[in-house]
């Protein structure tokens, strides 16, 4: 059993650098889609998996790679701040474009139209 | 008068969290200082609620958090799937949600889950509904809101069967 335990100890390491590279991966995916999609409204949901999946795997590789340490709670902390304050921002944001009265694009949204449906872009 | 204890058991164990002195008796000192002092100002400034200091009842949010997490999880690899297509397609819209929680501490943490999915965000809130922008058409059945609804009620205590 000690001996599973020293392997497990000895693999974390790896699997700290993989659980990195697959936050770095979607906060990567996440700023894409800032840019691939077509209003304002819809970035912000872009914005929110860079702010959620994306932080949150960034610091679960951290956690994994100091261990169990007093580093790793406050690194837990750090996640359970911005789990609390990130949809208290893009809210603000949101509801600030919604009060200035920025209308959101409604409606089926192609990004390669069809080319016998020109109806659909603006 | 709870209040003002649970406050300064927090603090005391943030302080105790982020400094990571434990043999020192002079930094102890400070730090036990410290936090009741914090306490005391924050009692003569009478905002001490159920509000700001709601320690004691954090137990009940252990069953939503985790339920809350998957969610996002599961939401995220929907708009992650969606962002990545090819040819996207999108269908964005605005949808009025209605059954809130009764309490404004339960709705607060209503409009902020739904903000914290990705692919929904709660652009405004009135009374009894909250205006909620959705990328997705499938992101926003009334099952799932009602659901989330249902459980932010109880984990802020609320009883069964409020609208």
């Amino acid at each position: 059993m000690s001996e599973f335990l020293h392997i497990l100890d000895a693999l974390r390491p790896f699997l700290a650098g993989i659980v990195l590279v697959a936050g770095g991966v979607i906060v990567l995916i996440g700023a894409s889609g800032v840019l691939r999609l077509p209003d304002f409204y819809s970035r912000l949901h872009a914005a929110g998996v860079t702010d959620t999946l994306g932080t949150l795997l960034v610091l679960l590789g951290l956690i994994l790679f100091s261990g169990f340490t007093l580093l790793s709670a406050k690194l837990a902390l750090v996640g359970m701040f911005l789990l609390l304050t990130s949809p208290a921002a893009t809210h603000a944001v949101a509801n600030a474009a919604h009060k200035a009265g920025l209308k959101p694009r409604l409606g089926t949204y192609h990004s390669n139209p069809p080319e016998d449906d020109t109806g659909e872009t603006a | 008068m709870g209040y003002t204890i649970s406050l300064t058991a927090a603090m005391a164990v943030l302080w105790l969290l982020l400094s990571g002195h434990y043999d020192n008796t002079l930094l102890l000192g400070l730090g036990a200082g410290s936090a009741i002092f914090a306490s005391a100002l924050a009692w003569r400034l009478h905002i001490l609620d159920a509000e700001t200091s709601p320690y004691h009842k954090l137990w009940r949010f252990m069953f939503y958090w985790p339920w809350l997490l998957g969610e996002v999880v599961k939401s995220n690899i929907i708009v992650i799937r969606s962002i990545l297509a090819p040819d996207m397609v999108l269908s964005p819209r605005m949808v009025r949600v209605k059954s809130l929680p009764r309490t404004d501490f339960a709705r607060a943490l209503y409009a902020n889950s739904i903000t914290l999915t990705p692919g929904t965000v709660s652009i405004d809130l009135d009374d009894d509904e909250i205006i909620v922008h959705a990328v997705l058409k499938e992101l926003t059945s009334k099952n799932g809101f009602a659901e989330m609804s249902a459980r932010c009620a109880r984990a802020c205590g609320e009883k069964e069967g409020g609208s």
